[in-house]
């Protein structure tokens, strides 16, 4: 075990993140069946920061994602073993309901989602489940202006979501995250599928939400974490090559300049990856 | 002459004339069955399009033929097609929803699925033996026995594995994108099968339900075997009421020797023919609807 050492317990210069973090991942094993996909992974999500997950394919990024907001659930044969909390509340407790924990940690995913309906109606739908009574279509235009999309679609908010661009169905997405009032934001390469403008408008809307949310984003592009990022977590396989874990993890400024793993080094470096 | 040109032997010709032999025999196949199709169907207008007329439609059957008509059994079919529908619709659906939504990924569940797609291969005779004795014998009291009742008890059994199947490919179908998307914002299953899957999958679903109407419409076996009469002189009053439907009346106007009855049964088949015409004619309506629904 000594070559995970380093990762079995929380990271000495982030235990100052302690106090501040609204999301804990500790010791998490997770495992898909009898395969292993997750070994000893710490994690602090700090409150109104973005915190980027990077590291290569198959290394878990997405898996210890989708553990705070309970998506692995749905997987058959999913087990996801150690602490993970919300605000010091075990998110995996038998009494903890999933579906309350993803109505307050929203999720955005890879490939723009939007429901086959109208802009109106994918903003407002999260809301009505969720049993807001107050002003509907006050609470679509807070929404959508908080995703930088209103003025784009203000004319045509009863057209079908599926006639926007990739890169605004993307940030309708993350206005229907938002519109359900959650206040953690997962993203899971929100950027992958759009182009570089595209890309860009939803890493400045990422700068503008983090006043109000904690995000957490999985991506593949390295400068993308550099850009829009305030602490970074590098995730690789472990030396046997069998399960994902956090190898560091810190300010993105310190993991990209002065990185204390040498697997850090060596993938930002682009030696491998 | 260069490497390349030996070691291939292009034969460019013999390739397109494979291909021009494969199309023709295509095209003769379809040819089969269009001009068999047209045949039939020119044959049963000439016999009974003539005979096609309001007195037909409304009287009931006669010992002679030019006074016979179509009334009850238009009626019972229409009865019996819409009740079947009214049972085999939830069950079959609820049924489909619970195997892709809920069921958990088991052996059990497997070995259900298998079974529910075999039992659309099981004879429809079989289906009215199982009618005939527990709708018409031991449920009696309820049915009236060979009522319309069990009649359309007995077609919505007959029809719900090829709804069941249906509807599960519809709800297949579905992209799991949007599931995850419903969840993700903190919905129920329920909510999210309620406002995305359904919706999504309802096409699909509509269209197999169709279809298995139309096949159920002309469906003679198992109404004989449940008792269904060949005469019947008065519409259906109650759900407990005896009735007839449109192939077992044909068939009984088939089987007479009078000339007369057989133009009766000819214009019977129009009528049958309208009727399953028109019902996939809706079919289509409703999934062009319900598609442009999703669209726009």
């Amino acid at each position: 075990m000594t070559v995970h050492l380093m990762t079995t317990t929380a990271p000495t210069n982030v235990t100052d993140l302690e106090n501040v973090a609204v999301l804990k991942a500790q010791n998490v094993n997770v495992y898909y069946g009898t395969k292993q996909a997750l070994r000893d992974v710490w994690l602090y999500v700090p409150e109104h920061k973005i915190t980027a997950l990077i590291g290569p394919s198959g290394c878990g990024k997405s898996t210890l994602l989708r553990c705070f907001n309970r998506m692995n659930d749905l997987i058959p044969n999913a087990r996801v073993e150690g602490e993970i909390t919300y605000r010091g509340q075990n998110l995996y407790d038998p009494d903890i309901d999933p579906v309350e924990v993803r109505r307050r940690i929203g999720m955005v995913f890879q490939k723009p989602n939007p429901f086959p309906k109208s802009i109106y109606e994918n903003v407002a739908w999260g809301a009505r489940i969720n049993g807001y009574r107050g002003d509907m279509d006050e609470l679509v235009e807070r929404a959508l202006r908080r995703a930088a999309l209103w003025d784009e679609v203000k004319d045509r908010l009863h057209d079908n979501a599926l006639a926007l661009s990739g890169g605004q169905q993307q940030r309708l997405c993350i206005a229907r995250a938002i519109a359900v009032e959650p206040e953690v934001i997962l993203m899971d390469e929100p950027a992958s599928a759009l182009d570089p403008i595209a890309t860009l408008k939803i890493e400045d809307l990422m700068r503008e939400l983090k006043e109000r949310y904690t995000i957490l984003i999985v991506t593949h592009n390295m400068q993308q974490a550099a850009r829009v990022s305030d602490y970074t977590a590098m995730m690789m396989l472990t030396e046997d090559g069998r399960a994902g874990t956090v190898v560091e993890f810190g300010e993105t400024e310190q993991v990209f300049t002065r990185p204390r793993d040498p697997r850090t080094e060596d993938y930002i470096t682009g030696r491998f990856g | 002459m260069s490497l390349r040109d030996i070691a291939f032997e292009h034969q460019l010709a013999r390739r397109h004339l494979k291909g021009r032999i494969f199309q023709v025999l295509a095209f003769a196949a379809i040819c089969v069955g269009l001009v068999m199709l047209a045949l039939l169907f020119f044959d049963v207008l000439r016999d009974g399009l003539g005979r096609l007329s309001w007195q037909f439609l409304t009287s009931f059957p006669s010992r002679r033929p030019e006074r016979a008509g179509i009334l009850s059994p238009l009626v019972g079919s229409v009865l019996m097609v819409t009740l079947m529908g009214v049972f085999a619709f939830p069950v079959g659906v609820g049924a489909a929803i619970y195997l892709e939504e809920y069921a958990p990924k088991n052996w059990l569940t497997d070995l259900i699925q298998i079974n529910v797609a075999n039992l659309a291969g099981v004879p429809s005779i079989i289906y009215g033996l199982l009618g005939l004795e527990i709708f018409a014998r031991w449920l009696a009291n309820y049915t009236g026995g060979r009522s319309l009742l069990t009649g359309s008890l007995t077609m919505a059994l007959l029809i719900l594995p090829i709804v069941i199947v249906s509807a599960r490919e519809a709800i297949r179908a579905v992209p799991n994108d949007i599931r995850l998307a419903a969840l993700a914002l903190g919905a129920t299953k329920w909510q999210m099968v309620r406002s995305h899957v359904l919706p999504y999958a309802m096409p699909g679903i509509l269209t197999g339900m169709i279809l298995a109407v139309s096949r159920a419409i002309g469906e003679t076996a198992p109404l004989i075997t449940i008792g269904a009469l060949t005469y019947v002189a008065f519409l259906p009053d109650s759900l407990k009421s005896q009735f007839t439907v449109l192939p077992i009346q044909i068939f009984n106007w088939v089987s007479r020797p009078q000339a007369g009855f057989h133009v009766n049964a000819a214009a019977g088949i129009i009528v049958l023919l309208a009727i399953l015409l028109s019902l996939n004619a809706l079919a289509i309506y409703l999934r062009h609807r319900f598609e442009q629904r999703l669209k726009r």
